[in-house]
C-alpha cells in the first residue's frame, strides 16, 4: 500500500535510465539522493498476506513504528528515514523479486527482514552480492547468517532455541520421550528440531518417532496416528502457527492428550483463533513478553499500543523494531549509509539496549540474547521462564 | 493392529473427499472430453460458501446442528452449481468448437483468475481461516479407535450423495441424455438433445459435488483458504484417471484408493514427506500399466 506513489516513481526513473545508454546502477541513485540531503531508503520484505501473515503485519508495525520515532527525534545523520515494505505473500520465490527490486530500482541502502528463515535465506546472497547490509528481526535458523558477512539478525538462533525447549520437555515437563513433527518445507522447522533432538537425548531422554509434514498441509492425521501409537510423553512441533493450530486441533480429535510444545514459529493471535481450545495449556519458546523486560521494554509496549490502536506487541514486532534501532545506531556510528561502513559497524554492535534485550553482535553476526517460554492460558500467552544462554 | 484401522479410517474420510471431486472431473471429460482445470477452485469456493452461510443459518438453527449443517451443505451445493454453469457459459461455451487444447489452456486460465481473486484482500484475503464447526463435535470411541463425528458426515455424506448421483445418471431423463451425449454427441443432437441444457447440468452437477466435497474436507481439517484447491484439485484429478476417466464407480474406486494409500504413507517414519509426491507416483503406475484406469475401458482409435 504504502510503495504505491513510490512505485510509479521508480518505474518513472526505470523507464529514463532504460533510455539513457549507460543503464541504472543503484550506487547512482543512492549517491544522488545523499548530495540533494534526502531521506535515507531502507527495504522491508514482510509477509503482509498468506499463511504467516501475522508475522509480516507485526514486523511492519514494529519497524513502522521505530521509523517514526527515529523520525521525530530528527532522524539519522541529519536525514530522515524512508521505509519502502514488500510483501512476500509468504511465498517461496517472492523474497528475491522484491528484494531485487527494492535494491535495484528503489536503492535502498539496507534491508530489513523476514521472519521465515527459508525466505530471509533467499534474500541473503543478493543483499551480499550488492554489499547492501541485511538485518533479519527474527529468522532464527543459523544458516540465514552464514550467507556472508554482510548479513545480521538480532534474535537468538535454532541451537540455542532448541537447547531451550529440550531443557524445558526433559526438566521441566519430565518428558522421558518426544515425537518431533517437523515442516519438512521450512528450514527453520528443520534446524529447530535437529538441535532439538541433540540435546533432547544428551539429557537422557529418547526420541519416540520423528515425522514430516509439508507446511501449508490441511491433513495431519495421518501423521498424528503413527504418533499417538508410538505413545510419547510430548510433541515437539517446530512448524508456524496455521499448520501448529491444526496439528493440536486434530490431536485432540485422535484423542492424543499428550503436551505440544513449539518454537517462535507458534507466536501468532491466529494460533488460538484456529487452534481454539485444542492449544490451551500448550508452550513454545520465543524472544519477547510484554510483561518482563527492562525500562526499554515498557516504553515500547506503551509506544505500540498508543500507536497501534491498543494492541499488545509480540515478539516478531519487538524484533523488528529493535532491528531498525541497530541499524540506525550502525549509520550514526558509520557516519555514513555506505554498505561496506555500515556493516563494520553493524559488526562492532556492543552492549546495545533494545527492547527484547541487550544486544551484542558476535563474530557470527548474530546477537546472544535470552529466551522466554510461555503458556497458552485462557487464550493468551502466559509468561512462564526466562532462560539465558 | 488399532494403528492399522485408525489409519485406514482416516484414509476413508480423505478418499472420500477425493472420490466426490474426481467425479466432477470425470463427468465433465465424459461429456466434452477435456479437463475442468478450474474444478479444485469452486471446491475451494463450496467450503468458503459454507464458511460464509454458516453465520446465517445459525440466525434461526442452533449452531452445530446437523440440521443447519444439512443446510449449510446444500446452500453451498446450489451456489457452486451456479458458479459451475457461470464459468461454463461465460469461458468453455464460447470455445465449443474450437480445438480441445484452447479450451483445456482456457480452464488453466480460469482456475488461476478465481485463486488469484480470491487472494486478494477485498475478497478473501490469503490467509486461512477458521471453518466453523457445523455439527455437534463429538467423537466416539470403538475399542483403542477414535471415530469423530465429522468422519462419518463425510462417510455418509459421500455415499448418499454416490447413491443419489447413480440415480440421476441410470434413471432419469436428464442423466439418459447425459449418457446419450457422452457417447454420442451428435447423435444425441440428432435425437432431440438439448446439448448446451446438458452441459451446464454437468457442470452444475459436478460443481455441486465438488462444494459438497469442499464443506467436508473444512469440515474435517477446519481452516479454509483460497489456494487449498490446488493440491486437493490436483489429488483428484489423478483419482479420476486412476480409476479411469469418464467413469463415475472409477473416480469413487480411485479416491478411495488415493486417500487410503496417502493416509498409510502419513504415518511412517521417513515416507510421510513423499506422501504428496505418492499421489502421482500412483498416476505414473497406472498410465505406464493401465492407461485407461482400473476400470476405464480401452478405447480403440480408428485410423
Amino acid at each position: 500500500m504504502m510503495t504505491r506513489p513510490n512505485f510509479f516513481l521508480t518505474a518513472l526513473l526505470a523507464i529514463g535510465c532504460a533510455g539513457m545508454s549507460g543503464g541504472c546502477k543503484p550506487s547512482a541513485v543512492e549517491s544522488k539522493g545523499e548530495a540533494a540531503g534526502e531521506p535515507i531508503k531502507i527495504g522491508q520484505f514482510a509477509s503482509l498476506t498468506g499463511k504467516e501473515a501475522t508475522f509480516g503485519i507485526s514486523s511492519d508495525e514494529g519497524t513502522t513504528l521505530a521509523v517514526e520515532e527515529i523520525n521525530a527525534a530528527g532522524g539519522v545523520l541529519g536525514r530522515k528515514l524512508k521505509l519502502l515494505t514488500e510483501d512476500t505473500q509468504s511465498k517461496p520465490g517472492e523474497p528475491a523479486t522484491v528484494v531485487n527490486k527494492l535494491i535495484a530500482r528503489d536503492g535502498v541502502v539496507a534491508i530489513l527482514g523476514e521472519v521465515a528463515s527459508s525466505r530471509s535465506l533467499e534474500a541473503a546472497p543478493i543483499c551480499q552480492q550488492s554489499q547492501i547490509p541485511m538485518i533479519s528481526p527474527s529468522s532464527t535458523n543459523p544458516k540465514v547468517t552464514e550467507v556472508g558477512d554482510y548479513i545480521f539478525r538480532v534474535c537468538f538462533i535454532d541451537p540455542f532455541q532448541g537447547t531451550v525447549m529440550a531443557n524445558f520437555a526433559r526438566k521441566t515437563l519430565q518428558a522421558k520421550t518426544v515425537a518431533v513433527f517437523t515442516d519438512a518445507k521450512s528450514d527453520y522447522s528443520k534446524g529447530l528440531a535437529k538441535f532439538f533432538k541433540e540435546k533432547f537425548v544428551a539429557n537422557g531422554g529418547t526420541i519416540a518417532v520423528e515425522l514430516d509434514y509439508n507446511g501449508g498441509d490441511k491433513d495431519f492425521k495421518a501423521q498424528l496416528t503413527a504418533i499417538k501409537a508410538a505413545n510419547p510423553d510430548a510433541v515437539f512441533v517446530p512448524g508456524y502457527y496455521t499448520d501448529a493450530a491444526l496439528i493440536c486441533v486434530q490431536a485432540k480429535q485422535l484423542g492424543l492428550n499428550v503436551p505440544f510444545m513449539g518454537g517462535d514459529g507458534w507466536e501468532s493471535e491466529k494460533l488460538v483463533e484456529i487452534g481454539r481450545e485444542a492449544v490451551e495449556g500448550q508452550y513454545f519458546s520465543t524472544h519477547y513478553h510484554p510483561d518482563v523486560g527492562s525500562e526499554q521494554s515498557k516504553q515500547f509496549l506503551q509506544h505500540y499500543r498508543a500507536r497501534w490502536q491498543g494492541k499488545t506487541p509480540d515478539a516478531l514486532a519487538a524484533c523488528a523494531y529493535d532491528s531498525v534501532i541497530v541499524l540506525a545506531d550502525a549509520f550514526k556510528r558509520a557516519g555514513s549509509t555506505e554498505g561496506p561502513k555500515v556493516r563494520d559497524a553493524l559488526a562492532a554492535t556492543k552492549d546495545f539496549a533494545a527492547v527484547t534485550g541487550n544486544i551484542s553482535i558476535d563474530t557470527h553476526r548474530d546477537a546472544s540474547k535470552a529466551a522466554v517460554i510461555l503458556q497458552v492460558k485462557d487464550g493468551k500467552y502466559k509468561y512462564l521462564e526466562t532462560v539465558a544462554p | 493392529m488399532t494403528e492399522v484401522f485408525q489409519q485406514l479410517i482416516n484414509g476413508l474420510a480423505l478418499g472420500a473427499i477425493y472420490g466426490l471431486i474426481a467425479l466432477g472431473y470425470t463427468m465433465v471429460y465424459g461429456v466434452l472430453r477435456f479437463i475442468n482445470f478450474a474444478h479444485g477452485d469452486v471446491f475451494m469456493l463450496g467450503a468458503f460458501a459454507g464458511y460464509f452461510f454458516a453465520p446465517a443459518v445459525n440466525r434461526f438453527l442452533p449452531a452445530q446442528s446437523y440440521l443447519g449443517g444439512a443446510l449449510v451443505l446444500i446452500a453451498s451445493m446450489a451456489v457452486c452449481a451456479l458458479i459451475g454453469m457461470v464459468i461454463e457459459f461465460l469461458a468453455y461455451r464460447p470455445l465449443r468448437n474450437r480445438p480441445k487444447l484452447t479450451v483445456l489452456i482456457t480452464a488453466i486460465g480460469v482456475s488461476l483468475l478465481i485463486e488469484y481473486t480470491c487472494q486478494h484482500a477485498a475478497v478473501f484475503g490469503a490467509a486461512p481461516r477458521k471453518f466453523p464447526d457445523l455439527i455437534p463435535a463429538t467423537t466416539w470411541h470403538v475399542g483403542g479407535l477414535v471415530i469423530a463425528s465429522t468422519q462419518v458426515i463425510v462417510l455418509v455424506t459421500t455415499l448418499s450423495l454416490l447413491i443419489a448421483l447413480r440415480f440421476i445418471v441410470q434413471k432419469t431423463k436428464v442423466g439418459t441424455a447425459m449418457r446419450a451425449v457422452s457417447f454420442n454427441e451428435q447423435a444425441a443432437v440428432l435425437m432431440g438433445v438439448n446439448l448446451n441444457r446438458i452441459i451446464s447440468f454437468t457442470f452444475g452437477l459436478g460443481s455441486a459435488l465438488a462444494a459438497a466435497g469442499g464443506i467436508l474436507y473444512a469440515m474435517n481439517y477446519s481452516s479454509i483458504e483460497p489456494l487449498m484447491g490446488v493440491q486437493t484439485g490436483l489429488k483428484a484429478f489423478v483419482a479420476a484417471v486412476v480409476g479411469g476417466i469418464g467413469n463415475l464407480p472409477g473416480a469413487a474406486l480411485g479416491g478411495l484408493i488415493l486417500g487410503i494409500v496417502e493416509t498409510f504413507a502419513g504415518g511412517i517414519p521417513g515416507l510421510s514427506n513423499y506422501r504428496d509426491g505418492i499421489a502421482f507416483a500412483i498416476l505414473i503406475l497406472i498410465l505406464l500399466f493401465r492407461p485407461s484406469g482400473l476400470l476405464g475401458k480401452p478405447q480403440i482409435e480408428k485410423v
